[in-house]
């Protein structure tokens, strides 16, 4: 289980870019996170595998804080959490099978990871993993080779492979046409039950929030507007996320 | 306060001030200098021409070929060398020195200075300084080419890995990898092409450089250039040049191949 407590951040001074961020998730669930550019979504994200640090609160997977980990800690808690981009950000001219494996480095010797020393066990689990992600044919192509989709899908995988109890993906779907941002959402959404994983995606796309996601979580200048089930989620309550910013902002 | 009108305003004016002050800049140094612009591109063709009737390797020449290859070969060696040992001293420093991959503030301005200081002294300096403890030998030039690709090439890796290297590191580190682990299976890899490819330019323009070391320290293609120049043999200096010419042009016909297949 997932516990942030009073999470905030500030990168300049007096300008908050979270304030009081609070909220749970259970494993087996799919949380969206939407807001209007420039809310903090991408600052929450990065909080949670402590990519940005934050200033204040508790960040609290299965009962330990990632906040007070030191450096080995923080290793062990990054490898229990995937990270998925907007841009991919594979290694393009690697193939895809080693970008998969990639996402075993947190758990490998110094000395194996540099020269890229992997099991067969590893192999083989990176091989199924493309095969789940529908991408079995291409485990030796480059990456630079693929299409945004597939790319999108080589970073689930990578992500997979780390055994994660937490998937983070910051507007996952961004770069891709529809139908890629379909399959990508599905699969998200899929690999959350089967391996009952969290994952917390930001999006732009509130039709694909409100379809895939089980939670939707809104954002506004860095505070929390809403925390709701995708199901009861009201147009109402969505027009006043992005409304309010839009008067505010020409205010 | 500073409106947008303005501020375009400001900027438009900085720009035609900029370009007054180069204006002003060359008339002034052409006056100090009694440099005749004019003059001087009228007598361009002459020069030209003067190289075209003095310079002309005849059926004579073809004599001093085997020599002037022969010390072309070592000057290219030498080129080579000296720039690959440059790169890679020049990757673990810029690793050291980028924003992404570096130490602290410290240590990046610290590899920033020396890169700057190698790369700011000029070649004919360097030479001339490690002669005097080196004395006229090829090791003379091997270490001045060597100096100055070096800050040349901490300066250029140091922009690529920023460049190109910062977003698959931040999915390693990610990951839970350590940080040689993200330097081997990330950056490196990822940087890889460019790195070649500034190596490769950094060859060429090192085998010219190469040929004018070597009339200070006496060594290779640049002291045959010297002996025939000054021994008034003009058809055999120009048979130099002509090879160096050649050899500078498969180089670069041949690295342009290497990028293609690489990039
Ligand atoms: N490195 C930084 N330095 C200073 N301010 C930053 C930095 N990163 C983000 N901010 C500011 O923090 C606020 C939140 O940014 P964040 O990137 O989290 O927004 P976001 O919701 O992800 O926006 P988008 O939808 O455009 O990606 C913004 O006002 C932004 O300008
Ligand atoms: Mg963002």
């Amino acid at each position: 289980m997932l516990e942030v407590k009073h999470l905030e951040k500030s990168y300049q001074k007096d300008k908050p870019a979270l304030t009081d961020i609070n909220f749970s998730v259970e494993p087996g669930t799919f949380v969206a996170i939407i807001g209007p550019s420039g809310a903090g979504k991408t600052t929450i994200l990065r909080s949670l595998n402590q990519l940005i640090k934050d200033d204040g609160g508790q960040i609290l997977l299965d009962g330990g804080d990632i906040r007070t980990a030191n450096k080995t800690q923080l290793r062990h808690y990054r490898r229990q959490i995937g990270m998925v981009f907007q841009n991919y950000n594979l290694v393009e001219r690697l193939t895809v099978i080693e970008n998969v494996l990639h996402g075993r480095l947190g758990y490998k010797s110094t000395l194996a990871g540099v020269f890229g020393r992997y099991t067969e066990e590893e192999k083989q689990e990176a091989l199924t993993l493309l095969k789940k992600v529908g991408l079995e044919e291409f485990a030796l192509q480059r990456c630079s080779d693929l299409s945004g989709g597939q790319k999108q899908r080589v970073g689930i995988a990578r992500s997979l492979i780390q055994h994660p109890k937490i998937i983070l993906c910051d507007e996952p779907i961004a770069s891709l046409d529809p139908a890629s941002s379909q399959t990508v959402m599905q699969l998200l959404k899929d690999l959350t039950t089967e391996f009952n994983i969290i994952c917390i995606a930001n999006l732009h796309q509130i039709g694909l929030a409100k379809d895939y996601a089980d939670r939707i979580i809104g954002i506004r200048h860095g505070k929390m507007v809403f925390d709701e089930d995708a199901d009861t989620l009201s147009e109402e309550i969505l027009e006043t996320l992005y409304d309010q910013n839009a008067t505010e902002e020409l205010g | 306060m500073q409106t947008p009108v303005n501020y375009l305003a400001r900027k438009h004016w900085k720009q035609t001030g900029i370009i007054a002050l180069i204006g002003g800049i060359y008339l002034l140094s052409s006056y100090v200098l009694k440099f005749d612009g004019l003059g001087g591109v009228i007598a361009i063709p002459k020069a030209f021409a003067w190289l075209g009737i003095n310079f002309r390797p005849t059926a004579n020449s073809t004599q001093y070929l085997p020599s002037i290859w022969q010390k072309l070969l070592g000057t290219v060696m030498l080129a080579i060398a000296s720039t690959v040992v440059a790169s890679i001293i020049a990757i673990f420093v810029a690793i050291l020195g980028s924003k992404v991959t570096g130490g602290n503030s410290i240590i990046q301005t610290i590899v920033r200075g020396i890169a700057s200081f190698f790369r700011n002294i000029p070649l004919v300096a360097w030479a001339m300084i490690l002669l005097f403890s080196f004395k006229q030998s090829d090791f003379t030039g091997f270490l001045a080419l060597l100096l100055m690709s070096v800050g040349y090439l901490i300066r250029a890796f140091m922009e690529i890995i920023e460049d190109e290297a910062s977003e698959t590191m931040l999915a390693l580190k990610a990951t839970g990898a350590s940080y040689f682990q993200v330097i081997f299976q990330a950056v490196i890899p990822q940087i890889m092409p460019s790195l070649i490819s500034w190596i490769l330019y950094m060859i060429e323009n090192n085998v010219r450089d190469a040929t004018l070391v070597g009339i200070l320290t006496g060594t290779g293609i640049g002291f045959v250039f010297d002996i025939y120049y000054k021994s008034f043999r003009f058809d055999a200096a120009g048979m130099t040049v002509l090879s160096i010419i050649i050899v500078v042009i498969v180089l670069e016909l041949l690295s342009n191949q290497i990028r293609k297949v690489i990039l």
